[in-house]
């Protein structure tokens, strides 16, 4: 039964990821495209943690954990260079 | 199956679908004002919810002490705002424009841009 809610939420995450996609190839600006970008990277951290209640193993979190680190550090960064047109001053 | 894992199952498929609406919103909203809200609120709702459900499992079915999940929870909680706030930056410094329904667009006026 379990394994049945974590199929179907992962597939509603994929979806949602395909939806961020569609985000990402039409957004009209370049935060539009970010913000896209911003939300697969959260997506697929909230995969990884279906994923890994899938398998009972713990070894994907240091992984999502990762990717949410990247994620933020990333966004930021491409935002002050919109802001500023440079990263580090 | 127990009644924890019902907690599981639900707040598993609970999460699921707010990360989804959040990705419908993305998609269906006009503007990027608008568009912000998806990700920033209903997706960070549905992560915690799927963070809750995985702690639930490895600390009450598992049996085993694990919190990376809460690491992780922690963590986004603090930069999803951070992240927002230098997006509606980014995009008020780009002059994006916003829908007519939208109320008090004479802050957008305000914020132009340094001539470089």
């Amino acid at each position: 039964m379990l394994h049945t809610v974590l199929i179907v939420a992962m597939l509603l995450i994929g979806l949602a990821l395909l939806l961020n996609l569609l985000a990402l190839l039409r957004g009209p600006s370049l935060p539009d495209r970010l913000l896209a970008l911003y939300t697969m990277y959260i997506n697929s951290i909230a995969l990884l943690l279906c994923y890994g209640i899938y398998g009972a193993s713990q070894l994907h979190f240091e992984a999502a954990l990762l990717i949410a680190m990247l994620g933020f550090v990333s966004t930021v960064a491409v935002c002050k260079f919109m802001l500023r047109g440079d990263i580090i001053e | 199956m127990s009644i924890l894992e019902w907690i599981v199952a639900v707040l598993v498929i609970l999460g699921a679908l707010f990360v989804l609406l959040g990705s419908v919103a993305l998609v269906k909203l006009p503007d990027f004002y608008t568009r912000l809200h998806g990700p920033t609120k209903a997706t960070t709702l549905g992560l915690g919810s799927l963070v809750l459900a995985s702690l639930l499992f490895f600390n009450g079915i598992q049996g085993e002490l694990s919190l990376q999940q809460l690491l992780i929870a922690l963590f986004l909680f603090i930069t999803a705002p951070v992240t927002a706030y230098m997006l509606i930056k980014a995009g008020i410094h780009q002059q994006l424009k916003a829908t007519a329904a939208t109320s008090r667009q004479e802050l957008l006026q305000q914020h132009k841009p340094k001539a470089q």
